[in-house]
């Protein structure tokens, strides 16, 4: 499903430092992982790089059967269409509803107009947002857009999940019922990594966690059944 | 039923709708009313190359299809008729010619009185007789056998071909159509220079969201194809707009250009008649005001995917 060889990356190809150095990985089809590390540790940078925003400067890595180093740029985006993510900062759309919002990766798809309706309508009352569909998200509250970028990283029905803080900007509570939202999801057969500072959460839900410190993978703890 | 619908969905908007808010960051006005003044140019441009081709095509065939004869010692005998008339008589009977008049002793002393002063028709100048021929058709006569025979029956003639000044007006129409072509070039360059100026102004405004959409697995062409719709609309609208500028202003010269076009001067000092509106311009130009449109619509296309898609290649 992921699989990182010896990967690194840096984003001055001239004379800038690693931000990852040599990675090496993997997760399996329906894993779940915690992704954890300080600030600076190279955690997002990970992220971007299995969310395919950006290329390993080194080393080999596998996304869903695909090597994203040799890849080409419409192969790749076919494969991000397979990949969902939830940003810390939501990355909503702000001139487009709610609905249009979660609507957005199927429209990028091709689905036709008619299914989409009753797919986004029902993901809209999954996270309890179809009262709002038809509102921006700069009328919404941060926890509102928080479930609209959720719907919206789901509604494909992804094969991986990332999620970069997604609790960030919740109250605890909303924190709880998110990470109950990506275990179903997990539970269902997608694959799952969560970047996190919150070890409460953690706790909560133990699973196999990914342990970054000045970007290098600085402890890998895999239970038995991940 | 369908009013119902509306009223429960009323924000759904079809696929393909704004995705990026494109309708905020491309000006609208600005872009249009560029691409609008670039197709106004572009039109008097091509106008300008229809017209001087036109008028070069007449001025050519007058030229070409004249000769002056020059008899000199006009009165002097030639057997039985005097030089002038015997070469008049040789003339007319030759075939491939339209008419043959010789000038009155008042028209050489119009011809002669720019060099000669007021007084020319007065100076006792030993003038060659002139005979103004014209051709059926341009080249239709074999020259060096006419002047052979004019040789014969009044040595001395001359017989001057008017064509070097067709040459001359076929390099000056030659030149001045290679101009109106490199204007339009540059026009048209301009216009494309404007557009992706646009183009990349739309997606510095739009950067976030095209990342994201990016990042939602939308490929180059989806992203190319939201700008270039909306850009492709704006073009077409300034294309229109500067088609309906230039239409009133081409009908007026093509007026004023009407008896030049006719072939004569005596047209051309005539007063003009007043035709039907659709005919005061020919269908070369009706055709472009239709076509620049298409054509600067074709541009905006063209150009919005290029500026795109090189845009996106910093994304991986």
């Amino acid at each position: 499903m992921i699989r990182c060889e010896r990967v690194s990356l840096r984003y001055s190809l001239k004379d800038g430092p690693d931000v990852l150095r040599e990675l090496s990985f993997e997760v399996p089809e329906g894993g779940f992982r915690w992704l954890l590390g300080p600030s600076g540790a190279g955690k997002t940078s990970l992220l971007r790089l299995l969310y395919l925003a950006a290329r390993p400067t080194s080393g080999r890595l596998s996304v869903l059967g695909t090597d994203i180093g040799s890849a080409s740029r419409s192969k790749l985006a076919l494969l991000r269409r397979r990949i969902g993510v939830v940003f810390q900062d939501f990355r909503l759309l702000p001139h487009l509803s709610a609905f249009d919002n979660v609507a957005l990766p199927l429209r990028i798809s091709g689905r036709p107009e008619g299914q989409i309706r009753a797919d986004v309508n029902e993901m809209l009352r999954w996270v309890g947002l179809y009262a709002l569909r038809h509102v921006t998200p700069p009328a919404l509250s941060g926890g509102e857009q928080q479930r609209v970028a959720i719907a919206r990283a789901v509604i494909n029905r992804p094969d991986i999940l990332l999620a970069d803080e997604p609790t960030g900007n919740l109250d605890e509570a909303q924190a709880q019922r998110l990470l109950q939202l990506l275990h179903e999801l997990n539970r269902l057969g997608t694959t799952v990594i969560v970047a996190t500072h919150n070890i409460g959460l953690v706790q909560d839900y133990p699973a196999p966690t990914l342990r970054l410190q000045a970007g290098r993978l600085v402890e890998e703890r895999v239970t038995e059944d991940a | 039923m369908l009013k119902r619908r509306e009223e429960e969905q009323p924000w759904l908007r079809p696929a393909g709708a704004d995705d990026l808010g494109l309708r905020r960051a491309l000006a609208a006005p600005l872009l249009g009313a560029m691409v609008g003044a670039m197709a106004f140019l572009a039109a008097l441009s091509v106008a300008g190359f229809l017209a001087s081709a036109e008028v070069a095509a007449h001025w050519q065939q007058g030229a070409g299809a004249s000769l002056t004869v020059q008899v000199p010692h006009p009165g002097a005998m030639a057997g039985l008729h005097t030089r002038r008339e015997a070469v008049l008589a040789a003339l007319q009977a030759t075939p491939g010619l339209a008419s043959v008049r010789a000038l009155s002793e008042a028209e050489l002393a119009d011809l002669l009185r720019p060099w000669l002063g007021p007084d020319a028709e007065r100076l006792s100048l030993p003038l060659p007789a002139v005979v103004a021929v014209r051709l059926a058709a341009p080249g239709g006569v074999d020259l060096a056998a006419l002047n052979a025979k004019l040789q014969s029956v009044a040595p001395g003639t001359l017989v001057e071909r008017e064509d070097i000044w067709a040459m001359r007006l076929a390099k000056l129409a030659r030149s001045l159509e290679l101009t109106a072509g490199a204007v339009l070039v540059v026009v048209a360059l301009v216009a494309a220079a404007v557009v992706a100026v646009a183009t990349r102004a739309g997606l510095s405004a739009r950067r976030e969201a095209i990342e994201t959409v990016h990042g939602l697995g939308a490929t180059d062409g989806y992203i190319a194809a939201r700008f270039s719709a909306r850009i492709t609309r704006l073009a077409a609208a300034g294309g229109l707009l500067g088609a309906l500028l230039a239409m009133p202003v081409l009908m007026g010269l093509s007026w004023l250009a009407m008896p030049f076009l006719r072939g004569s001067m005596e047209a051309a000092s005539a007063t003009p008649e007043e035709p039907h509106w659709t005919a005061l311009l020919p269908p070369e130009l009706w055709l472009l005001l239709v076509v620049l449109p298409v054509v600067t619509a074709g541009i905006g296309w063209l150009t919005a995917q290029a500026t795109v898609r090189q845009w996106l290649r910093r994304l991986p």
